[in-house]
């Protein structure tokens, strides 16, 4: 039914999706300038995407970022949802400290997170590199992940887990196939949320990080001196359209098999 | 279900990590914002939140971010209503649209919003075009707001999303079918029953919001002395980390009374989230 | 579809740390430099790589505050640094650097001039830990289609006919530089009194600021959304390029003349493999090929008689006769009580009314 409602409905998300998508076209055309300044422009050029593949040192950055965004987040994600099991069967005060415990990250600026992160693997002699900025970011992701997922633990029915149980399955099958499914939601949102917030830190990024190990965030923040790369505004186009694709095939393909779940 | 104890073993490995890598550091800071150059036990630092230029800098934070904030709730609790109606698949879909453009570098972002909200701007230069006056935004309290609402958004959408996703239609028909109307189903179901991820939503914008500095740096025109700012300034400028702790434990209580405050909305009494 | 989205993430993450492999040392060990963002052309670097054998591992910082904590707890045992000039001093007080030999330099002996020299020991007493690297001045630049009078002093900055087109630096010490000497004071100094009569002149300016920015004075002057910027003078020339009605003049009241130096720091493992770098950096070819890329004036003699343009080689910006200038000085480390001190005026100013 096309009712008035469902227009405006309509017009509502293409507003916000303005919004949000402005400044991301905005880059995207600013890719195409020929002139490096972002203020000027000096005509149509696709010559910092050939500049972009000869620059090894933004390619590496760039695997870097995506592989600490990535592993950080499952971590993350493992350990947070863990957590909310645990903190979720805890009495009303442990509840309150540990979810206070939770929002620390959250509160401090970022680079006393950064100092004291870099004072404390210093403290354990660790090698600063790769491995020291995944850990700096599974920290500052778990609170992420568990504020996404408590909320629906709040409302988790512990009587189909039971049932389950009861019916024979054992423990561990019956967490998979009962709980998680309805945890999957905030799981989810949790893990986007974690992998959001790695791929856009710099601060405690660059206190944790070893010589040479570089994010595209520690690269864009230091060439901020001499002025923003414009292979940069190209990199992330081409970041921005491949996700879009793969975001329309799994759409696709998703429609082929889908199921309504029972309740 | 699993036993008590059991599922407390499920948060070792969380128990371990926030001890090495949460409380530790904390400790770090409590330790400076206590002690002045000299190593010696002082409140001065704490004290100096009472310093006019503080508590001018943290008032303006607190208003800018609340306003941000319930912009933020007014923009996305219909959203995610609009979102959960949807059929699954394209909601999903029309979520991670949301999500996507936080994938792009913040400062990027932040620095392509100077460029359209500028006097000189792509914004204004295409009013004048059509004839419309300039906007003069940019370098205001009202850029800031802006860019805090831009930035934060998606972090009030997903909770409230997953919230109402949760609610059973089941619930929601059967109080139309006692003959409820649109509102009060509204205000006596849906409502209360999303209020936990409106919380969360709430804590994820207003807590990031009010410590700030990149935001009202480069759309603000550091014309606006917020908080963070300050904090900032401490730490990066002046290597004051004895000040620079002081006041960030200001803020970590302050933000802690303020999400005791939500929790008392939180009906169900379950605690701090 | 949320499966789905996890394998991606997955096949991602493989060949994501696939390609992260294969870090090699070189045959004759490696230095660790910690440079300023895109200041080096990466040439230089791949061509001393490829003469010494020695393995550059390059790092990057933002700003000379960000590089100190990081430094000084030891985090990561860095060779060689390039910070400024205050922190040069500050550095130095630290006991974080290493004493340089100019004999075991010979190009930087030979090719740095000498009026370099003599700046650097304002900060480098004798000249024993520091080499110049690469230089500059702070003016003020100003588009002469939007303003019919030339600007010539740090008080045309306080002319109301300028409200809302004036850009100021955010920065502590280049903001409150203009306050003092706009008074005739020095921009090192410690007297109170006379930070407070700059302080109370630049509270006065506020509402003529458009915005106080760092790096965004440049694309804001190329795009004509102000009038009036402060900029260091390596911008300056690049943003003429872009702009041609911009112009650069050196304030009559005095300014800032700062220098980046190359050091050595105290607990390095490679100090042989650092003197090689600085001095390889040194050699007027390489410098030629630096100065090329990041634009900022070399104080390699050498170098500047190697640019083929000019235009450039006699430019006013690029490189001045600086005994044409009065009362150009150098930020000195003020100590941490005075540095204290002056963010708090600073503090003042960007949270006075506007």
């Amino acid at each position: 039914m096309k009712t008035a409602g469902s227009v405006l409905k309509r017009i509502y998300i293409a507003l916000i999706i303005i919004f949000m998508y402005a400044p991301i076209v905005t880059l995207i055309v600013l890719s195409f300038n020929s002139s490096k300044s972002r203020a000027k422009w000096g005509g149509f050029t696709t010559k910092w995407y050939v500049s972009l593949f000869q620059n090894d040192a933004i390619l590496q950055a760039f695997f870097n970022t995506i592989a600490i965004a990535t592993l950080s987040a499952i971590i993350a994600t493992i350990i947070g949802t863990l957590s909310c099991l645990a903190i979720n069967s805890m009495k009303r005060k442990g509840k309150t400290f540990w979810m206070g415990i939770t929002n620390i990250p959250m509160l401090n600026a970022e680079i006393v997170t950064g100092i004291s992160l870099m004072l404390v693997f210093i403290f354990l002699g660790v090698k600063f590199g790769f491995f020291t900025i995944l850990i700096a970011h599974i920290t500052f992701n778990i609170p992420y992940v568990i504020l996404s997922i408590m909320p629906r633990m709040k409302n988790l029915n512990p009587s189909t887990y039971e049932a389950a149980l009861d019916l024979g399955a054992s423990p561990f099958v019956s967490f998979f196939k009962v709980v998680l499914p309805d945890l999957m939601p905030g799981i989810l949102s949790g893990f986007l949320m974690a992998f959001t917030m790695s791929i856009d830190d710099f601060v405690i990024t660059h206190f944790t990080k070893g010589p040479g190990v570089d994010t595209l965030s520690t690269k864009i923040y230091t060439e901020v001196k001499k002025g923003i790369k414009p292979e940069m505004y190209a990199l992330s186009t081409i970041i921005f359209i491949t996700i879009l694709v793969l975001l329309f095939l799994v759409n696709v393909s998703g429609n082929d098999n889908k199921k309504e779940k029972i309740k | 279900m699993l036993k008590n104890k059991q599922k407390l073993m499920l948060g070792l490995p969380y128990y371990f990590w926030a001890i090495a890598f949460i409380i530790i550091p904390l400790c770090l800071v409590i330790y400076y914002g206590l002690t002045d150059k000299t190593g010696a036990f002082t409140f001065n630092n704490i004290a100096s939140i009472a310093d006019p230029q503080h508590t001018k800098a943290l008032w303006i934070a607190v208003k800018l971010s609340i306003i941000s904030t319930i912009i933020c709730l007014f923009l996305a609790y219909p959203l995610a209503m609009i979102l959960v109606n949807f059929k699954k698949g394209k909601s999903s879909i029309l979520v991670m649209l949301f999500i996507l453009p936080m994938w792009m570098n913040f400062l990027l972002r932040t620095m392509a919003w100077q460029t359209l909200l500028e006097n000189t701007g792509v914004i204004n230069t295409l009013l004048q075009t059509i004839g419309l006056p300039k906007i003069n935004i940019i370098n205001t309290p009202g850029a800031i707001i802006f860019g805090m609402v831009y930035n934060f958004l998606p972090f009030m959408v997903l909770p409230i999303y997953n919230s109402l996703a949760k609610i059973d239609i089941n619930v929601v028909n059967a109080a139309r079918d006692l003959g409820a109307n649109g509102i009060i189903t509204f205000g006596r179901i849906t409502l209360p029953l999303s209020l936990p991820g409106v919380i969360s939503g709430i804590t994820m914008v207003f807590v990031p919001a009010l410590t700030t500095f990149v935001i009202s740096a480069i759309l603000g025109g550091n014309k606006i002395l917020l908080i963070g700012n300050v904090i900032e300034q401490e730490f990066s400028q002046t290597s004051n980390w004895h000040l620079g702790s002081g006041l960030s434990m200001v803020l970590m209580v302050f933000i802690i009374i303020s999400m005791i405050f939500t929790a008392i909305f939180d009906k169900d009494g379950e605690g701090l989230i | 579809m949320k499966k789905r989205i996890l394998t991606l993430a997955f096949i991602v993450t493989m060949i994501a740390s696939l390609a992260g492999c294969g870090n090699k040392s070189g045959e004759n060990g490696q230095v660790i430099v910690y440079n300023w963002g895109e200041y080096i052309d990466p040439e230089t670097i791949e061509m001393f790589e490829k003469e010494t054998g020695i393995k550059v591992v390059y790092d990057e910082f933002e700003t000379n505050e960000i590089m100190y904590p990081k430094v000084k707890a030891g985090a990561v045992k860095y060779d060689v640094i390039c910070p400024s000039d205050y922190m040069v001093a500050k550095m130095i007080e630290s006991d974080l650097l290493h004493e340089i030999n100019l004999d075991e330099m010979p190009n930087a002996k030979a090719n740095i001039g000498k009026q370099y020299w003599e700046m650097s020991t304002q900060f480098d007493p004798g000249n024993k830990y520091s080499i110049p690297y690469c230089w500059g001045t702070v003016g003020i630049l100003y588009n002469k289609e939007m303003i019919s009078e030339p600007i010539t002093s740090w008080a045309d900055l306080w002319k109301p006919e300028y409200s809302g087109q004036i850009l100021m630096q955010a920065s502590v010490r280049d903001l409150l530089m203009v306050g003092l000497k706009k008074n005739g004071y020095s921009m090192n100094s410690l007297s109170e009194d006379e930070l407070k009569v700059a302080t109370k002149d630049l509270v006065e300016q506020k509402p003529l600021v458009q915005a106080y920015v760092i790096d965004e004075v440049r694309d804001k002057m190329i795009g004509n959304e102000a009038a009036i910027g402060i900029i260091y003078s390596g911008e300056a020339i690049y943003t003429q390029r872009e702009n041609e009605n911009l112009v650069y003049v050196y304030p009559e009241e005095g300014t800032n003349v700062w220098i980046d130096n190359w050091v050595i720091t105290k607990n390095t493992e490679n100090y042989e493999n650092a003197v090689k770098f600085i001095d390889f950096m040194c050699r007027p070819d390489i410098a030629k090929i630096n100065f090329d890329f990041i634009t900022y004036s070399t104080p390699n003699e050498g170098a500047q008689a190697l640019i083929e343009d000019d235009e450039i080689r006699n430019s006013y910006i690029a490189f001045p006769n600086l005994s044409d200038y009065k009362n150009l000085e150098t930020y000195t480390y003020l100590g941490e009580d005075n540095d204290e001190m002056y963010n708090e005026f600073y503090k003042e100013i960007l949270g006075a009314d506007n």
